[in-house]
């Protein structure tokens, strides 16, 4: 019997995170991911990570408001104060683990500029922080020696008189099926990009973790607040990183001008990510654009600096773009990047499963609310990482395992992967995936409407159905991808149909739902959470108070 | 532009014909990359093709496999550098780990090599309240192998590996020489000693392939080659790799020329008559193919000005160190 304390599905930074707390508060924990923790997509984050260090001349609080601002005031005060006083402490013990920081002149951290922060406290390693991070993490690991389950795919959460217990999964080099016996499981499974076509995300990025927990009658919060990056290349999707703006770099229309100018004259291109994101949209629907685009502008940055600090971005502009962003602009447009909702947790990463912990993006403890700031993101994987890695330890100490019937859960699974392996069609998961991820950014992206998302909805029965019929073109159980992509594509549609009923739902436009027929920010009606729950008869849509602390709503302007 | 893509295919559950080559007739845009024709393949037309990728970006490094016979990540390999219009492009699994089915190899080895080298920061004393401190330069130096997405790439593509499953190999060095290299790391002597003995730093045979097939520019060869300086620099010359590079430096300081009658048994140790010994058989074959080298080792005409060049790089090196 495969039996953990505590297990993490998922080896992202707030999988590894976890699993690293868990482990030294005694637990014996075990990580299972579909692909080995390094190609995890955490490594694609490549500006920073923030922190207010106090030595700085910084503050938490200063943070703390930024966020609050950049979330449009949808965001949990009290989490986000939790995150913000963290950060400092977590950026430090990763330093100790070893990431290779870039330093000031007396060898100390150093800080680069990002969007929607007053000051620089954006810390860094190059182009590639996240990639830097993640394989620092997995040093750590290995250091630990925490067991992974290396390529496992989680295919259920067992959930027994309420309580979450274990998983029932997919070993992908073999096929075989297994239940894992858990005291208590995390998800850490990351965002759902590839529910758009196009998206910045990686390929495996296919909300696997907010489907699980979705479906065994977590709430998902939120789930409306998708986040369009403003520098994306057209078509791949591939990022461009906000870093590039933070040191310096210009947006230009087709005339040349930098129209952040006219949207946001203070800040100008280092606004919020929807402000600038909207911005561009509006430039290039009203014919400002260059085919879909507008230009980033890195010329003057020099030579020097460009291969110091984006020395990535260089390689990605001349691989995937043909461009070499030292000669000339680069276009980009605004392309889906991150969801700011997910599984609704507490600061302790719980969801409302006992035994059921979520962190990072995955997960809303509601740090980012309407709109995350770039390099949150990585802080909220580490410290709500850490912060569930200890309580999931914690619940699981002293607990017993429950019996389970293992051979009903294995059979169960076997019966339905025999239906599937025996079905002939021609419906494939690639079409379906294509056409559905066309559709949510038609009607899901920079901005929206009721009328396109009810279309939206109203297709959301076609796709289900398209997906019953879906049959394998590999008929084997070794390392069967057409397989792993089949049972992805089920948890984007239940990802899809949380996002949708969100989107109609807030009737107003805050953060990154932005809707042409409720073009204002409603505090008096919309100041609060939007939660979706799976019940017998259907899905469920509720409401929860927004937690104000001590900042009061104001008008955003950057 | 239209291209065949021949692909080494592996499926371990057809007991009769478990390998193949096949080929796949598309038509892709100029711009796109081999990793963007295996989708392509695996989305439309056979959906039975296995290969690992994720990021499409060249920073999740599942995608290291041989095309037209090197290894290279797919997703940053333009089709229009590999091929002519109308033209083939070979595909096959990464080389040296077992194939699991099609471009998918285990990476077992790979990753077993990585723990072999304890590749974690190893600090003395206790840590500061703060970060340690640490000299910029030294850090963007340690991101050129930071920069490493373990893809695999040169340890498929090692010559030594492919011959000798003991080396340690590229991927796993370069992470080594990471830690070698960190000033705030203080398990260097242990570090190195280990490097030092057989499977290490001095089985390496320079051939550059991993330099060549690194994505990354990581260039692994080139750190092997600093931590053989630094192991030699920590007093590690107890084997035959220092001695050779000893005896190599003291053969040409002094003639000019190397003397390979006396190389062989300084770089095993004078005393070292045993593994002297093992050298006879080469040393009768290459008499009977009258490869001998002069009995009487004498200096090469202007020997002077090749001991000033060698004071030079010396010097510089000396000044250099400070």
């Amino acid at each position: 019997m495969l039996e953990h304390d505590v297990l993490v599905v998922g080896a992202g930074l707030a999988g590894m995170r976890a699993a690293l707390a868990a482990h030294q508060r005694g637990a014996n924990v075990a990580i299972i991911s579909k692909v080995h923790p390094v190609r995890s997509h955490s490594n694609a984050a490549q500006g920073g990570i923030n922190a207010a260090l106090t030595d700085r001349g910084d503050s938490w609080e200063d943070h703390a408001f930024d966020t609050i601002k950049g979330s449009d005031y949808l965001g949990d005060q009290d989490a986000i104060e939790y995150m913000c006083t963290e950060a400092g402490p977590e950026l430090i013990d990763l330093e100790h683990m070893g990431v290779i920081f870039n330093r000031d002149d007396e060898g100390r951290l150093g800080t680069r500029a990002f969007g929607g922060q007053q000051r620089a406290r954006t810390f860094f390693v190059a182009d590639f922080t996240g990639q830097a991070i993640l394989h620092v993490l997995y040093e750590q690991l290995m250091k630990a020696d925490v067991r992974v389950y290396e390529e496992w795919f989680v295919l259920e959460l067992i959930v027994e008189e309420g309580e979450c217990c274990g998983v029932i999964a997919l070993e992908i080099a073999t096929g075989r099926v297994f239940v894992i016996r858990a005291k208590s499981v995390i998800l850490c499974t990351g965002g759902l990009g590839r529910l758009f076509e196009p998206s910045t995300n990686a390929l495996i990025v296919t909300g696997d973790g907010i489907a699980l927990a979705y479906q065994v009658g977590a709430p998902v919060m939120d789930m409306e607040m998708v986040q369009y990056h403003p520098t994306t290349l057209k078509g791949s999707g591939v990022l461009i990183t906000e870093g590039a703006r933070g040191e310096g770099a210009h947006l230009l229309n087709k005339d040349g001008e930098r129209f952040m100018q006219r949207y946001a004259p203070n800040m100008m291109e280092l606004a919020s990510r929807d402000v600038v994101s909207r911005s561009e949209q509006t430039e290039i629907d009203e014919g400002r654009g260059i085919d879909g685009c507008v230009l980033l502008d890195c010329r003057h940055l020099g030579e020097a600096l460009i291969a110091e600090r984006l020395s990535q971005i260089l390689e990605i502009g001349m691989d995937f773009a043909g461009v070499d962003i030292r000669k000339e602009p680069i276009p980009i447009q605004p392309g889906m990047h991150y969801i700011m909702g997910g599984i609704k947790t507490d600061m302790d990463g719980r969801t409302i499963v006992p035994g059921l912990y979520a962190a990072g993006e995955c997960a809303n403890v509601s740090v980012h609310g309407g709109n995350r700031l770039g390099a949150n993101s990585l802080l909220d994987t580490v410290v709500f990482g850490h912060r569930s890695g200890n309580h999931a330890a914690d619940w699981a100490n002293g607990k017993p395992y429950r019996d389970l019937d293992v051979d009903a859960y294995v059979d169960g699974k076997e019966k339905e992967f025999s239906d599937l392996f025996s079905s002939n069609t021609d419906e494939r998961w690639s079409q379906i995936r294509l056409d559905l991820g066309r559709a949510m950014d038609r009607h899901m992206g920079v901005y929206r409407d009721e009328e396109g998302m009810q279309s939206l909805l109203a297709m959301l029965p076609g796709f289900r159905e398209r997906f019953a019929k879906t049959s394998l073109q590999d008929k084997g159980r070794v390392f069967n991808t057409d397989l792993i992509f089949t049972l992805e594509l089920g948890f984007m549609l239940d990802c899809a149909e949380s996002i949708i009923l969100g989107g109609i739902e807030r009737k107003e436009s805050r953060g990154a739902h932005s809707r042409t027929d409720y073009p204002d920010r409603d505090d008096e009606n919309w100041l609060k959470h939007v939660l979706v729950t799976r019940t017998d008869d259907g899905p469920e849509v509720s409401h929860l108070p927004v937690t104000i602390t001590k900042w009061q709503p104001e008008e955003r302007k950057y | 532009m239209q291209i065949t893509v021949s692909v080494r295919r592996y499926n371990p559950q057809d007991k009769e014909n478990p390998s193949y080559w096949q080929e796949y007739s598309l038509d892709v845009e100029e711009t796109s990359s081999v990793l963007d024709s295996l989708i392509k393949i695996r989305e439309e037309e056979d959906g039975s093709l296995a290969l690992r990728c994720s990021c499409r970006s060249a920073i999740c490094g599942s995608c290291a496999m041989r095309i037209n016979g090197h290894a290279k990540l797919a997703c940053n390999t333009k089709v229009s550098d590999v091929a002519e219009d109308g033209g083939t492009i070979t595909v096959e699994p990464a080389g040296v780990m077992p194939v699991v089915k099609d471009l998918v190899v285990d990476q077992t080895l790979f990753w077993d090599k990585v723990r072999q080298v304890s590749p974690w920061l190893q600090p003395e004393g206790e840590e500061p309240e703060a970060e340690y401190l640490a000299p910029n330069s030294d850090m963007t130096h340690l991101a050129g192998v930071m920069a490493c997405i373990m893809c695999g790439a040169c340890v498929s593509d090692c010559t030594v590996l492919e011959m000798d499953p003991n080396f340690i190999g590229p991927a796993a060095l370069a992470k080594a020489y990471r830690f070698a290299a960190d000033p705030r790391d203080d398990e260097d002597a242990s570090r190195l000693a280990a490097l030092s003995e057989y499977g290490g730093v001095w089985d390496c045979t320079r051939c550059y392939e991993c330099v060549e097939v690194c994505p990354k520019g990581v260039a692994p060869m080139d750190r092997i080659m600093a931590l053989r300086d630094k192991a030699m620099e920590a007093g590690y010359t107890n084997n035959n790799g220092a001695r050779h590079t000893d005896a190599f430096e003291a053969s040409v300081s002094h003639s000019g020329r190397l003397n390979e009658l006396t190389l062989p048994i300084k770089s095993f140790g004078i005393l070292n008559l045993p593994a002297q010994m093992s050298m006879a058989p080469v040393a009768v074959r290459a008499l009977m193919r009258r490869k001998i080298p002069p009995i009487i080792h004498k200096s090469v005409p202007g020997v002077k000005n090749v001991r000033r060049l060698v004071e030079s790089v010396k010097e510089e090196q000396q000044g250099e160190g400070e």
